[in-house]
């Protein structure tokens, strides 16, 4: 078996705003109260008329911006017409031949390894409104189907890629880069289980058989609602039509595009039932809205106002805190929220290297352990750059940084977690390192006094002897680093 | 004297003076639509008890010396393609039947605030799409002047509830000639603003980027104040123009000096009645009596007006009647076999012919394969027609022309023949193809005594000029003073 | 592009538009939109070349509302003119196809 799989995603983005995209109707998530956030516009009521909402727009721009899209100078809004239940007008307002934005690129990162990095290619971006939901009855018995218009006239960024993508991995690789830069950017949640990110798969085959390159029909497969079903459904499907084309030897061009729904269930895709006469969208510009024309002001206002995207985090995290490929690529998938945290330990400690390790293992374990969010954490960076820049100060040990991290995340009281109550931590234990080797010295005379026989054996060539020695010392000295109590205690055992 | 009939100047006036009060006035308005309504068939709904309860309001608030609006008391006929919050709106449709809006469109919440009497709303050909008012799945129309014959359309309820003295104002809307023709057709005043005056929001759409709502009333003045009340910004159209509004009822009186008055080549035709092309010629008398120069100019594309129009306003109708599914409001058919069959059986019994046949027209023209050669064509031509008035007003102040090439036809005359009925809209068309302000003021009659209306139109936003030109023609002829005999 | 229209073409436009059409209506529709469709044809006389499509009779550009939450309807008001309803939902005969 021997073919490459060709992808190319279509991606629904809803666009974060208060509002719909051209009506005063909030776009909160509230599927429990149906028809709640409705008006005569969203509701398409005779008379009613959109308005652009600003925001939206902006956002949109923005997002286009970001992956590297040509934004165009001048766009319009047309109707797509066909007939649904979630689409009260008959028509969708979207885009049509002249999109806001395209022609960019995302980059994906497919060794996080080696870091090796590869463009995919970016027809357009276009704003569009989304359609209410429709709830089928199940139980087979034909009742009603129910629809709940408070989504409808949600803003939506719709992205195609270009069919540069070349196996599921990829697909899911560019569906994560894409949501991190999303959420990033703050242009979205890209919450997959809310529908506020949407992705359909465009997929065929090229087979490859003697020198010669045969491609299968192409296919677009819907309903894939999370990252893992959009990689199974195109492993299914990558196979199931390397299987197809051996029966009926079908190439592409030889029917029309199919479509078919993923199944998660039976991890298979199957066909859709096609559209009453074959869709003809009659497109037309939207007499009831106005173009819109783009300065150079407003986007050079769109560019300098952009936050640091993912992959030039990565690449000056790696420099920055001299990270590998690996680790930068652990913190800044987290997302930004989790990257600003260690940066802002880092910061405090004076450390980076020491806030990544310790943020990509302490507080990512603790995190996975305790089921927590990075924005719910007990312990914030302003408390945990403390701790991390007392250790770093030499002011305590790496093991007491670790012992007080816990302390306080099992703190009863979580409000008490702060900055004085490390240092309290610190005296009540007595974990501060005595820098006065004097002191420490006198503690290694009494522990090897009171010794006589570890002594003796150490003397006599057992190493290991040594061991119970320090550990003496340290019980006595809670703040003493090991490392200063093991050479001291060489030091006097060789006198 | 009396009050049917009567201007909303004196109407105003008398109402000021505490001669008479808005409960009076409008008890003889709504028993004028009780005597005459059956024979004329102007209304859909009266609004009796809302209006009583909004006169005896404003009666209150005058008596008791507290600021009213630029209408106080007076009644306003409604389209019924305007949406009344709570009160039905059925555009003369079985499809709306028994819509009843949640919302007031824009201008109707400007009446309100103008303290106007929302008197009932009108007939009209089915969705705005006629020139008869014979479409109506409820009723047909009678011109007040001839009952045999349309009010024309497809305001042709509000002209004709003017027109017989059943309100002194009435808006319609006008999409290729729906307010300035049946204006003409019932020798009543009627206006149609230029393109972005007047907010949509709230006008149930037919051709989106022709449709504009405007005044009726029986004299210039009255549609001078109404055009003032519903005109002016609001951010719930995007079309709608954000420029201040010039006090148009204060303005009104003012005679035009140098009026260049301009006639177009192309507008006498083969087809043009010569009883109408006499009666332009004579009000071009008045103009020149008046002071005026008469200008000929040229308009070049005036001929492919109406297949521009036959394309541009069914194709965006098409679009704007997809709503109409039987799902989240209007008729739903009782028998169909499943869900695609509920939307073709809905729309099926829920379109009179003439919708049917503009949604299948428009339909056509924007499918696939024939979108270049029908729609975007039409667009083409559209700026080229734009671009002859242009050019045009260069020259002049106001173009003039008869309303319509022949007087109101006899009911039933054009139900064999679409096309015909649609060519008599060639003087009317091009103002919504373009986007200009047009009037239509009483010229005149025929031998038959049948209306003749005489159409003014104006550069965009000079609806102050147009107003201004009409009310002179008007205060030198005596058609004004001349009210239909029922 | 000299269109003519038959029924069979007035059927598939129907399906288009969504509209139930009798025989009577189908044939009615054939010669009256053909006829209309002969007469826009007279538009091929004039030469639009390098004219650019006038979709709206006034030149706006760049008209947008801020992004602030307006009040809804009630739901009793949203569902009020609908012709079928549970209370809380539209309600359509079962959805078959797919979209
Ligand atoms: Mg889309
Ligand atoms: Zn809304």
């Amino acid at each position: 078996m021997d073919y490459t799989t060709i992808i190319g995603l279509e991606v629904h983005v809803q666009l974060q705003t208060n509002t719909k995209i051209f009506c005063g109707c909030s776009t909160k998530f509230n599927p429990d109260n149906p028809n709640v956030q409705t008006c005569p516009v969203c509701l398409g009521l005779p008379g009613s008329l959109p308005v652009m909402n600003r925001h939206a727009f902006d956002l949109a721009v923005k997002t286009a911006t970001a992956i590297n899209c040509q934004i165009a100078r001048f766009t319009k809004w047309d109707r797509k017409q066909y007939y649904y239940p979630d689409l009260p007008k008959g028509y969708q307002i979207s885009q049509y031949d002249l999109p806001f934005s395209h022609d960019g690129w995302l980059e994906i990162v497919i060794n996080k390894e080696t870091g090796e990095k590869k463009k995919i290619g970016i027809i357009r971006a276009h704003l569009e409104e989304d359609a209410g939901k429709n709830t089928h009855d199940e139980t087979g018995r034909g009742h009603d189907s129910q629809v709940d218009l408070n989504r409808a006239g949600t803003p939506l960024l719709e992205i195609v890629s270009h069919p540069d993508l070349r196996s599921a991995q990829e697909a899911k690789e560019y569906l994560e880069e894409l949501k991190l830069l999303l959420t990033y950017l703050e242009v979205s949640d890209c919450n997959m289980q809310e529908g506020s990110l949407r992705c359909d798969a465009n997929v065929n085959v090229h087979i490859h058989r003697d020198g010669q390159k045969i491609a299968t029909p192409l296919v677009e497969i819907k309903n894939l609602n999370s990252f893992r079903n959009v990689e199974l459904a195109i492993e299914f499907e990558a196979d199931r039509q390397y299987r197809q084309w051996q029966q009926d030897g079908m190439t592409f061009g030889a029917v029309l595009k199919e479509t078919r729904g993923y199944d998660a269930v039976r991890n298979i895709t199957v066909a859709q039932r096609t559209k009453e006469n074959a869709s003809d969208y009659r497109y037309f510009p939207d007499p009831d809205l106005v173009p819109v024309t783009i300065e150079e002001a407003y986007l050079q206002n769109v560019i300098d106002s952009m936050v640091e995207f993912p992959a030039a985090r990565r690449t000056r995290f790696i420099q920055q805190y001299q990270l590998s490929n690996y680790d930068a690529a652990v913190i800044i998938d987290q997302g930004v929220v989790f990257a600003n945290f260690v940066e802002h330990v880092a910061k405090i400690c004076g450390d980076g290297k020491q806030a990544c390790n310790w943020v990509t293992q302490d507080v990512l374990r603790e995190m996975n352990d305790r089921k927590l969010t990075i924005e719910g954490f007990p312990i914030q960076p302003p408390v945990l750059g403390e701790i991390l820049k007392r250790v770093n100060d030499k002011k305590i040990t790496i093991k007491s940084g670790r012992e007080i991290f816990l302390n306080l995340l099992n703190s009863e009281d979580l409000s008490t977690i702060s900055v004085a109550r490390i240092d309290q931590i610190i005296q009540e234990q007595g974990l501060s390192i005595v820098a006065d080797s004097g002191q420490l010295e006198a503690v290694i005379v009494g522990v090897l006094a009171k010794n006589a026989k570890a002594v003796a054996d150490f003397k006599g060539g057992k190493q290991s002897a040594v061991g119970s020695l320090i550990g003496q010392a340290m019980k006595e000295m809670k703040g003493a680093d090991p490392a200063t109590v093991r050479e001291l205690l060489l030091k006097k055992l060789a006198e | 004297m009396s009050i049917i009939g009567a201007t909303t100047g004196e109407l105003l006036s008398r109402l000021e003076r505490g001669e008479l009060t808005s409960v009076e006035l409008t008890t003889a308005y709504l028993d004028r639509i009780a005597q005459q309504d059956d024979r004329v068939s102007a209304f859909l709904t009266v609004n009796t008890a809302e209006a009583l309860q909004q006169a005896a309001d404003v009666d209150r608030r005058r008596q008791a010396k507290q600021p009213v609006g630029l209408l106080a008391g007076i009644p306003v006929a409604i389209k019924d393609v305007l949406c009344t919050k709570g009160l039905k709106t059925t555009c003369a449709s079985r499809m709306l039947a028994n819509f009843i809006p949640p919302y007031d469109a824009h201008v109707i919440t400007q009446l309100r605030n103008a303290d106007a009497v929302l008197i009932g709303k009108t007939n009209m050909d089915e969705f705005a799409m006629g020139s008869t008012t014979e479409t109506s799945a409820f009723k047909i129309t009678r011109n007040p002047w001839d009952l045999d014959r349309t009010p024309g359309g497809s305001s042709g309820g509000s002209a004709a509830a003017v027109a017989a003295g059943m309100s002194p104002l009435a808006l319609g809307t006008d999409t290729g000639g729906s307010i300035r023709q049946p204006a003409g057709f019932c020798s009543v005043v009627g206006m149609k603003p230029t393109y972005g005056r007047v907010s949509r929001f709230g006008m149930v759409a037919y051709g989106s980027s022709l449709d504009q709502i405007g005044p009726f009333a029986n004299d210039v003045n009255g549609a001078a104040l109404l055009a003032q009340v519903i005109a002016g910004h609001d951010g719930r159209d995007s079309t709608s123009v954000n420029a201040p509004v010039p006090a148009y009822s204060q303005t009104v009186n003012q005679p035009l000096a140098g009026l260049r008055v301009g006639i177009a080549k192309e507008h006498f035709v083969e087809g043009l009645n010569p009883e109408v092309e006499q009666t332009l010629r004579t009000a071009l008398q008045v103009y020149k009596s008046l002071g005026a120069e008469i200008k000929e100019v040229s308009l070049p594309h005036t001929s492919y007006g109406v297949a521009v129009y036959y394309l541009i306003a069914p194709s965006e109708a098409s679009s704007n009647l997809a709503r109409y599914d039987g799902v989240h409001y209007g008729h739903r058919a009782e028998q169909f076999s499943n869900m695609i069959d509920m939307y073709a059986t809905s729309r099926g019994e829920g379109f009179g012919s003439e919708v049917k046949r503009r949604i299948m027209l428009g339909t056509y023209a924007l499918s696939a394969g024939y979108y270049d050669a029908y729609y975007l064509k039409a667009l083409k031509v559209r700026r080229l027609i734009r671009q002859d008035y242009d050019k045009a007003f260069e020259q002049i102040d106001v173009l003039a022309s008869p309303a319509s090439p022949n007087p109101p036809s006899k009911v039933g005359e054009y139900s064999a023949n679409p096309l015909a009925m649609y060519l008599e809209d060639i003087y009317t068309i091009g103002a919504n193809l373009a986007g200009l302000p047009g009037i239509s003021v009483p010229a005149g009659f025929t031998e038959a005594g049948l209306p003749v209306g005489l159409q003014l139109l104006a550069a965009p936003f000079e609806e102050e000029k147009l107003l201004r030109a009409a009310r002179m023609y008007e205060l030198a002829t005596k058609w004004q003073g001349q009210r239909a005999a029922l | 592009m000299a269109e003519t229209l038959d029924a069979e073409k007035v059927r598939k436009v129907a399906v288009l538009a969504r509209l139930k059409l009798s025989e009577a209506e189908i044939g009615d529709y054939a010669t009256k939109l053909g006829n209309i469709l002969k007469y826009v044809d007279t538009l091929n006389e004039v030469n639009t070349e390098g004219v650019v499509p006038m979709v709206h009779a006034v030149e706006l550009s760049n008209v947008f509302r801020a992004d602030e939450v307006q009040p809804s309807l009630p739901r009793a008001a949203a569902l009020q003119n609908a012709p079928k309803t549970d209370g809380t939902f539209f309600l359509v005969p079962q959805i078959l196809e797919d979209k």
